[in-house]
């Protein structure tokens, strides 16, 4: 049984597929994909998660609105937020930071970089 | 009478030497019995004095146990010394080894996930697409484009751009500049100083031919990279050959499924119109 639950709401299946790679190594961790923030959502309404991944730039919904709306929620005001953002989208990075994100993470991805900050966060 | 009292005299005399001897004897035996409680209690003195100079004995032999034993204490702590000494040894060895697998593994899961994406659609925009997200998310480039090579006129035109339009890049003659050469030859192109390079349409940082086999059927040109990155790592090149190869069979592949579905597609409405 998964101690812990991840989301990862990215349009790339690339990225995506980078980050299941990635947080497999971490124990105890299971992770659910979401290709937008509307889908994210959903996701969100029907399950708990511990932790979530979410770019900045998708289509439909993106990064900045999730994190607002799930600050707003009660059950996810102390859910840790990772926004993966580029070093060019500063403005972006620190919009999502001041609203509550918890860390960002700069492209191009380093899977250690995402282990780092999952188990920081999720203080394992 | 006479000779009565001389027996009673010699009775007397020898009864007082008797007495006198029993005395002596009784004095002799009082001295023995002395001499014998002396003895005895010399002996018990004696008995009592033995374990006392068993342990001097010990006492004498004990530093030469003590010394030999820390002689032996020493040798092992050395031993335990060398081989903790061995232990952090082989302990740093594991722990590089850790980082250069952790490394290789992360690179791998890079080609592989590049080599998936890039198998995963049919569709010529999806492959362009995939190249693009795999150019910035695994390789971190931030100006660059995928040029394809139109075979007929020998000309390279871009078909798929990030950082930068497809109209603003110049179309490149086959056999003409960097681009057209690398295009020509088949080979890699890559500036020597990245941190000291500016960006030219007609010079880029990297130019990778798209070959199948020996045939270029495009090249992926890149201009400048994500701030963050200040120089291309190992896997990057790993990528780029990776690129060279699966890049091209799925543009390839995408292209012939799609003139496929173009001709199926025609060949069905005529198959419609004579039937109908």
């Amino acid at each position: 049984m998964p101690e812990y639950r991840a989301l990862i709401v990215e349009d790339s299946p690339t990225m995506r597929q980078l980050i299941c790679l990635a947080l497999r190594r971490v124990h105890g961790l299971m992770v659910v994909e979401a290709g937008d923030g509307v889908d994210g959502l959903k996701k969100i309404s029907g399950e708990r998660f511990d932790i979530v991944f979410t770019d900045i730039n998708m289509p439909i919904m993106d990064g900045l609105k999730l994190v607002s709306l799930l600050r707003a929620d009660p059950a996810y005001r102390e859910t840790p937020i990772v926004i993966i953002t580029t070093e060019g989208a500063s403005e972006d990075r620190d919009r999502a930071l001041s609203l509550g994100a918890n860390d960002y993470i700069t492209k191009p991805i380093q899977a250690a970089t995402i282990v780092e900050v999952t188990k920081r966060l999720l203080h394992l | 009478m006479a000779h009565d009292d001389d027996k009673d005299k010699g009775v007397l005399t020898r009864a007082d030497e008797f007495l006198q001897m029993f005395k002596k004897g009784a004095e002799f035996t009082q001295e023995l019995l002395r001499e014998n409680e002396r003895l005895r209690y010399t002996i018990v003195q004696l008995q009592e004095a033995v374990p006392r100079d068993s342990q001097s004995e010990g006492i004498g032999e004990e530093p030469t146990l003590l010394l030999r034993r820390i002689e032996e204490l020493e040798r092992e702590k050395a031993e335990i010394m060398e081989r903790i000494r061995q232990v952090e040894a082989e302990n740093q060895d594991f722990a590089a080894r850790y980082v250069e697998i952790e490394a290789e593994n992360n690179n791998l899961a890079n080609l592989y996930i590049a080599s998936y994406q890039l198998h995963s659609t049919l569709d010529f925009r999806e492959v362009l697409q995939i190249i693009i997200e795999i150019i910035i998310n695994l390789i971190g480039a931030e100006e660059f484009a995928v040029m394809i090579l139109d075979e007929k006129i020998h000309e390279l035109r871009a078909v798929a751009s990030e950082g930068v339009t497809c109209e603003e890049l110049p179309v490149v003659r086959l056999g003409e500049g960097i681009i057209g050469e690398q295009a020509r030859t088949g080979e890699n192109y890559f500036e020597k100083d990245v941190t000291a390079y500016h960006r030219d349409f007609l010079r880029p940082m990297v130019c990778i031919p798209l070959k199948i086999k020996e045939r270029v059927i495009g090249v992926i040109v890149i201009y400048t990279l994500l701030v963050q990155k200040k120089e291309f790592a190992p896997v990057d090149y790993e990528l780029f050959t990776l690129l060279a190869g699966h890049a091209a069979t799925a543009i390839f592949s995408a292209k012939l499924y799609s003139e496929s579905e173009r001709k199926l597609s025609t060949i069905q409405s005529f198959i419609g119109l004579l039937s109908s």
